[in-house]
């Protein structure tokens, strides 16, 4: 958040610098203006971002369920908030074939919790609890505030750099010719390159971090899902079905892509392993979440003496 | 002299930040075995509306049904009456028993296949097996927290401050029906 604002008044009186270098206004409004709209933004995003993704998706809430579903996965958000010891999320479903699920809020008093019908249509009861578990592990960490924000945040940058860019071209040519020679030095060349590119990478720097962030977390929420349903094996199967079902989830955006369970856009370097995937994926490769989860259950299994108890071997 | 006093300020600021965690882990404590009483007043408010709502087409399994019934009025009126020197241990016989008439509803509801497209009994059949998962994760939450609990005080440096917190060890729930706790035996060998 701090880091946000920072790079927007660094892009903000930059730009001043750089004018003032070439002889213009003194007063550096653009980067009073920008920093303001830095701070406003980030406090926006903050407050109405859970809405803003919810409503992006297109998720009607359930608030009296009708059909057996939504009975079934109402119960089972209520059982995982107690075993989670939090208070009830709200439920959402995504109208959408494909099988996802996402968490939103701003603190567990204060959260939300998005599957699809797809999850929903495929899912076994212990599969979709392991799923809630997860989400609520997220609601837990405290990472939906984190990421939710980082949702909005992305929105911002690339709204805010359309805009600018358009404003630039439309009239800063015009006011910047014909005294450009006078203070022209390589300080000012290099910090022009250096702002402008600033300005490009403005967006994709935004979204590293979301995915950077994001893929820490994913397996922390994976390791408490099988806290809450002491059933690791069930969340490796139904990310397996997750997974074998490989159509990108339509109604999610990709400002949101890091809130999901599985990666929403289908992209296929989040299943390697390597720098690339590293640095560009929201999620760590499904195989690693996978074999870690296995590892997990047959560790439990291994301590109750062999006794095959669990429903989901798979 | 100066070393001296930061040494005393630090273990000072630790004394607090110790006795903070363990009194708040206390109450989570305290606040998760509430949440199990909840859970099972819950199952007790429930049970007449299920009962009803299959009693017709379940006319059949009449004693099954009455079963659960007496069951949960029974564990009610444990309840109710409270006091006593082995409360606790009355309520959770009652509460078992319960739980053991409701698992026999379930299996007599799963021998009748034809049972669960008659609209309510696939309710029914989703209604008792989140109620009885929402008591087992309750107890896994209370003693989830309670072996923290547990844990941190008897643990080297914050045991030092455990006396003054007033912190002692809580006792775990533990299945106490022998048919629960007993592991179910495969016999995989073919004769």
């Amino acid at each position: 958040m701090i880091g946000f604002i920072l790079f927007f008044a660094w892009l903000g009186f930059g730009g001043d610098y750089v004018w003032s270098l070439q002889g213009h206004h003194p007063f550096p409004w653009v980067g009073i203006v920008l920093t303001t709209v830095a701070i406003f933004t980030a406090w926006h995003a903050y407050k109405t971002g859970p809405e803003k993704v919810l409503w992006s998706t297109g998720a009607h809430e359930v608030i009296d369920p009708q059909t057996e579903a939504e009975r079934q996965v109402a119960n089972v958000v209520d059982e995982m908030a107690i075993a989670a010891g939090i208070p009830r999320p709200r439920l959402w479903i995504v109208p959408d074939d494909d099988p996802n699920a996402f968490a939103t809020g701003h603190d567990p008093r204060d959260s939300h919790i998005a599957v699809t019908q797809g999850l929903l249509r495929i899912c076994t009861r212990d599969e979709l609890q392991a799923v809630i578990g997860h989400e609520l592990g997220h609601v837990k960490n405290l990472d939906v505030r984190l990421m939710t924000t980082l949702a909005a945040l992305v929105g911002a940058v690339l709204l805010v750099r359309d805009g600018m860019g358009r404003a630039m071209r439309g009239g800063g040519p015009l006011r910047g010719g014909g005294r450009k020679s006078k203070n022209a030095g390589p300080l000012l060349a290099i910090l022009l390159a250096l702002w402008i590119v600033s300005w490009i990478i403005a967006p994709l720097v935004t979204q590293l971090l979301a995915f950077a962030v994001s893929r820490r977390r994913e397996y922390l929420a994976d390791a408490m899902s099988a806290q809450f349903t002491r059933n690791p094996l069930a969340l490796a199967s139904a990310l397996e079905k997750i997974e074998g079902v490989a159509a990108p989830t339509a109604s999610i955006k990709r400002g949101a892509a890091h809130l999901c369970i599985a990666d929403p856009l289908g992209r296929r370097f989040t299943n390697h392993e390597g720098w690339l995937a590293d640095t560009l994926a929201t999620h760590p490769p499904m195989s690693m979440r996978i074999s870690r989860l296995k590892g997990m259950g047959y560790a439990q299994l291994k301590k109750e003496g062999g006794s095959f108890t669990s429903s989901a071997l798979g | 002299m100066w070393v001296l006093l930061a040494v005393a300020v630090i273990a000072v600021l630790w004394m607090v930040s110790a006795y903070n965690g363990l009194i708040s882990l206390k109450n989570q404590t305290v606040n998760a075995f509430k949440q199990i009483d909840v859970q099972l007043k819950r199952r007790h408010d429930l049970i007449p509306n299920l009962v009803n709502a299959v009693k017709g087409a379940m006319d059949f399994e009449r004693s099954t049904l009455e079963a659960v019934i007496q069951a949960r009025n029974q564990a009610v009126k444990v309840n109710a009456s409270g006091g006593g020197p082995d409360a606790v241990k009355q309520i959770s016989q009652a509460e078992n028993a319960l739980s053991g008439a409701l698992s026999r509803l379930l299996v007599t509801v799963e021998r009748y296949p034809e049972l669960k497209a008659t609209g309510n009994i696939g309710q029914l059949q989703e209604e008792l097996t989140s109620t009885e998962n929402k008591i087992a994760f309750a107890r896994q939450l209370y003693n989830d927290t309670a072996t923290q609990y547990n844990t941190k005080q008897q643990q080297f440096p914050t045991t030092l401050v455990a006396g003054l917190a007033h912190a002692s060890v809580t006792e775990l729930w533990e299945i106490d029906d022998q048919a629960e706790r007993a592991v179910p035996q495969v016999d995989l060998s073919r004769r």
